[in-house]
């Protein structure tokens, strides 16, 4: 484990995009802990004497419609913007490449059932699917998670379901089976974590998207309902105030959305050779 | 694990005490390839008939496309026959279906040393782990530190060094690589071992080393060998028998001296005399530099046979055409009639043709 | 009586640059090839002879630099000549063919289709000849059925086939120098065999020269007229075949030839050649072979590295040969 920590800190130093994307992270990670603690204001508490108010000493980021403080709201909302994308695309990679891997691991029925159903997840437009989703199940967060993890599904499947087949009839899966490992065992130990270091990427770019996906179906009216602060619904809401000139309603979180976004596609090149012991010099 | 040098002789090889059943019997060995798409049949191994002493080394040749993977694959029971019958150490071990045979006792008494190094180890296991897995499925080695001591053991065996044992393969030579399948295929003490082209993706002077090694191996642990490999060279280094296959048979078996210099299977003969050869006395005698354009070709050497046009499909062969017919330079009516079978030639040599055999050897 | 050479490569070093420092692939590599003649350029992995071949056509990876040396081929230095000028030479009066020939084909364009690509490019043929020319070609590399062929893809061809279309595709105008790189290994015995006949055949019958590259000493052993030994970047013997085996004179070759399996040599006789091959990162000592040798002086430690006449056409890299 040590040598694994060591390599990290090899891999996120030795780059200076990689170590300022790290840094973002740590800083976004901090916030969604401890923020909630440290906000100046409650995020939920209006102020109707102080509405619309531009930037300023008092608050950093202005008001918003109802007075509320949009530092205190765009700071609280992290925790619950990572949460939600985190699971999804957790449950999702879960699901999705161990599914995935054994149907390329051992093909006939278990390959034709998972293939079909990745198509025709993949056959509608995957916002729109989410959207289905969510109003069908209820307008619930946790349904915002499901939906997001559902359409991210394909993109873990296919993956693995290549990496699987790729590494199928590699060298060291036959010595695995001589070794006495029973075919569940082969998929588990051997072919999937070596599918894992091209997954990283994917899982990264994915942790963006998740954001973007849960931040839209909340613009929409999906999902996080009005007061909870959400970096979508704060920019569904500042939107119509752009064109009056309240310019920080909307781009502030916009502004959270996007770094964050940003951090992670920075951040998959450098998980993955975190993870990949071929980069370990 | 016999670590310490067993009592039989010196020179030679395990000689077995009394009378005892040869460690594998295949007979009549088939694997069918079904065609997607049309209802024929690839017919990788045809028919194969053979027995391996304990304690001999027999060497596989043959080209590509002749089954020699498919039968390694069947022996070491991560392939399922079609049809016939694998016996080892007396019993029938082709009924186990192969997805169940990592539990079956037999699983670590068959190992195999596999071609490509890079290829055949986990990137992201460390030598020890490699070498550790076997011994912790098979062996049922759990505690820590027996585990240890048995991995260190076999590395010493194979010369590999200690500090060598928590690297990654990408960190290790094509030569260590190497030394870490063979140890991982020695760990759980097998009494066959398959090795598959070994020696084929190393450089010439690391070749020696590992050969040196994979001999002296077999002389201290009493393995058996089966040794495959494309350069009649190096198996005759290491070999006692040689099979020779073609399109999925055997056309020829015998002693390795023999085979090689005295073949008698056409296709043994065309194989034969194609392989380079580093015959010093022969370049000694014939310097081409003062002859640089009217030089003879380098076949008028050593009369190198040329084989015709491309093999016959394996696709549903006609089961009384002998495989070789067409590119055989001698071919007669007989061969287009009925299959040649294995046939006596000489001492413990058979060939499968119908132009030997039935004269004098 | 002196001839010219055909090709001369003098002093040649090539450089590359990396995440981990200079890799010196190649240093003051020296050797000619004389018209009609076939040399082969025989050594381990990393010895460089791959490098040398690409650096004499001018198709080096673009992290590679020559530094230093000629490559005079029929009067032109391969290494200063501008691009457009090589282009004309490349498939024309110097040709290669490489090492796996079904990737080095196109995957998705027929194989006539290939060949026809070079005649238009430097044969003065009418367009309408072409296409004959083509399968005339296929023809003389004996693959069966060369009008089929023609339209056949890689894909559909057996390794050693892909081979002789790639040797057609080499040969179709009749170059003067032909580098073959490892063009055999990976296919079959017999196929191997067929395939440098055929090479050769053409070669004795147009005077062409040739370079064969390969790591296999027997097969240079059988089908070259002179052999150039390299190890890790530079060239340490090269002599006429028949003097190179009889009484080679750099140890490495030596080790090289007690370590080849051959007639009347049992396996405790060969001998394995201790060390391996240096990392070319970083600093090396003037004679790279010196870590492995069991003969090396105080002097070896001194540079340059020498290179001293043992015979007529016979040069040795060493300070005290053999």
């Amino acid at each position: 484990m040590s040598r694994l920590l060591r390599h990290a800190r090899h891999v996120v130093t030795e780059n200076p995009v990689t170590l300022a994307a790290f840094a973002l992270l740590l800083a976004f990670v901090l916030l969604a802990i401890v923020g909630p603690a440290l906000v100046p204001y409650d995020p939920l508490a209006s102020d109707a004497a102080h509405k619309l108010e531009a930037p300023s000493r008092a608050h950093w980021f202005g008001t918003d419609q109802v007075g509320r403080d949009i530092l205190s709201r765009v700071i609280v909302a992290t925790r619950l913007d990572f949460a939600i994308s985190l699971s999804a695309v957790v449950l999702s990679f879960a699901l999705g490449s161990l599914a995935a891997s054994c149907a390329g691991f051992f093909g006939g029925w278990t390959e034709r059932l998972v293939s079909r159903v990745v198509d025709t997840i993949m056959a509608f437009p995957l916002f729109v699917l989410a959207m289905a989703i969510v109003a069908a199940l209820g307008n619930t967060i946790t349904n915002v998670v499901y939906a997001t993890a559902i359409i991210n599904l394909p993109f873990y499947a296919r993956m693995a379901r290549a990496e699987t087949n790729v590494r199928r009839e590699a060298g060291y899966v036959e010595a695995a089976r001589l070794a006495g490992n029973g075919p569940a065992r082969v998929v588990a130990f051997h072919i999937f974590p070596n599918c894992l270091p091209p997954m990283m990427v994917q899982l990264s770019l994915n942790m963006g998207w998740a954001i973007l996906n849960a931040a839209g179906l909340s613009f929409i009216g999906l999902g996080v309902r009005p007061p909870i602060p959400e970096w979508g619904i704060m920019v569904a809401d500042g939107a119509a105030f752009m064109v009056s000139g309240e310019w920080w309603v909307a781009l502030f979180p916009g502004l959270a959305l996007m770094l964050a976004v940003f951090c992670f596609n920075l951040l998959g090149d450098a998980l993955r050779d975190i993870i990949d012991p071929r980069r370990r010099i | 694990m016999r670590l310490a040098p067993s009592d039989s002789p010196a020179s030679g090889t395990a000689v077995p005490v009394g009378p005892a059943p040869p460690l594998v019997e295949v007979h009549e060995l088939s694997k069918h390839f079904a065609v997607r798409g049309t209802r024929q049949s690839l017919y990788a191994v045809d028919g194969v008939s053979f027995t391996m002493e304990r304690g001999e080394c027999v060497g596989l040749v043959g080209e590509s496309g002749c089954g020699k993977s498919t039968l390694v694959r069947l022996l070491t029971r991560l392939l399922d026959p079609t049809g016939g019958r694998i016996r080892f150490d007396g019993r029938d071990i082709g009924v186990v279906p192969a997805r169940r045979f990592a539990t079956a006792p037999e699983r670590a008494r068959i190992q195999m040393v596999f071609q490509d190094p890079a290829d055949s180890l986990n990137p992201r296991f460390t030598a020890f782990d490699t070498i550790a897995e076997p011994m912790r499925r098979l062996a049922r080695t759990a505690d820590r530190p027996p585990l240890r001591r048995r991995v260190e053991d076999v590395a010493e065996l194979v010369g590999l060094p200690r500090e060598l044992l928590g690297r990654f393969p990408h960190q290790l030579s094509g030569g260590q690589q190497q030394r870490v399948g063979i140890a991982r295929a020695i760990a759980v003490d097998p009494a066959l071992l398959v090795l598959d082209e070994p020696t084929s993706a190393l450089d010439v002077s690391v070749q020696a080393v590992i050969l040196h090694l994979l001999a002296d191996l077999r002389r201290r642990l009493g393995m058996t060998y089966l040794f495959v490999s494309h350069d009649l060279n190096l198996v005759r280094l290491l070999s006692d028998r040689v099979l020779v296959m073609y399109l999925g048979r055997i056309v020829e078996s015998g002693p390795v001296d023999a085979v090689f210099d005295r073949p008698r299977h056409p296709y043994t003969r065309a194989l034969v005399s194609a392989v380079p050869v580093l015959d010093l006395p022969t370049i000694e005698a014939s310097p081409r530099s003062a002859e640089r354009c009217s030089a003879p070709t380098a076949g008028a050497r050593r009369p190198r046979m040329r084989l015709g046009g491309e093999p016959r499909s394996p696709i549903d062969p006609a089961p009384t055409v002998c495989r070789f017919y067409g590119r055989c330079p001698e071919g007669f009516e007989r061969c287009e009639r009925e299959m040649p079978e294995l046939r006596p030639v000489g001492p413990d040599h058979l060939a499968a043709c119908h132009l030997v055999g039935e004269t004098t050897p | 009586m002196t001839t010219v050479p055909l090709l001369d490569v003098d002093d040649l070093s090539v450089e590359f640059r990396t995440r981990d420092g200079v890799v010196r692939a190649l240093e003051r590599v020296s050797f000619t090839v004389g018209r009609g003649e076939t040399v082969g350029i025989v050594g381990e992995s990393g010895s460089g002879k791959s490098v040398t071949a690409l650096a004499i056509l001018g198709i080096l990876h673009p992290a590679a630099r020559v530094t230093a040396g000629r490559a005079v081929f029929g009067g032109l230095d391969l290494l200063t000549a501008g691009e457009d000028r090589l282009r004309e030479y490349r498939g024309r009066e110097l040709s290669m063919i490489f090492q796996n020939p079904r990737t080095a084909l196109n995957p998705i364009r027929p194989v006539g289709r290939q060949i026809e690509d070079v005649l238009l490019r430097h044969a003065n043929l009418a367009r309408a000849r072409v296409r004959e020319r083509a399968i005339a070609l296929l023809a003389e590399v004996q693959i069966a059925d060369p009008a089929r062929a023609y339209h056949a893809y890689p894909f559909e061809l057996s390794g050693g086939m892909c081979q002789r279309v790639m040797i057609a595709l080499a040969v179709a105008c009749s170059p003067a120098l032909l580098i073959a790189d490892e063009p055999t290994t990976g296919l079959d015995v017999t196929t191997q065999a067929a395939i440098l006949e055929l090479i050769g055949d053409l070669a004795r019958r147009s005077r062409m020269a040739m370079i064969l590259i390969t790591h296999d000493l027997a097969l240079v052993g059988e089908r070259c007229d002179r052999i150039v030994v390299m190890h890790a970047g530079h060239v340490v013997e090269t002599a006429p075949t028949a003097e190179l085996f009889a009484a080679p004179r750099h140890p490495y070759t030596a080790r090289l030839i007690a370590s080849t399996p051959r007639p009347g040599v049992t396996l405790a006789d060969l001998r394995p050649i201790p060390g391996a091959v240096p990392d070319l990162r970083g600093v090396l000592p003037p004679c790279r072979y010196r870590p492995r040798c069991d003969r090396a002086i105080a002097a070896c430690e001194e540079p340059p590295l020498p290179r001293l006449a043992a015979g007529a056409d016979h040069t040795v890299a060493c300070r005290v040969p053999l």
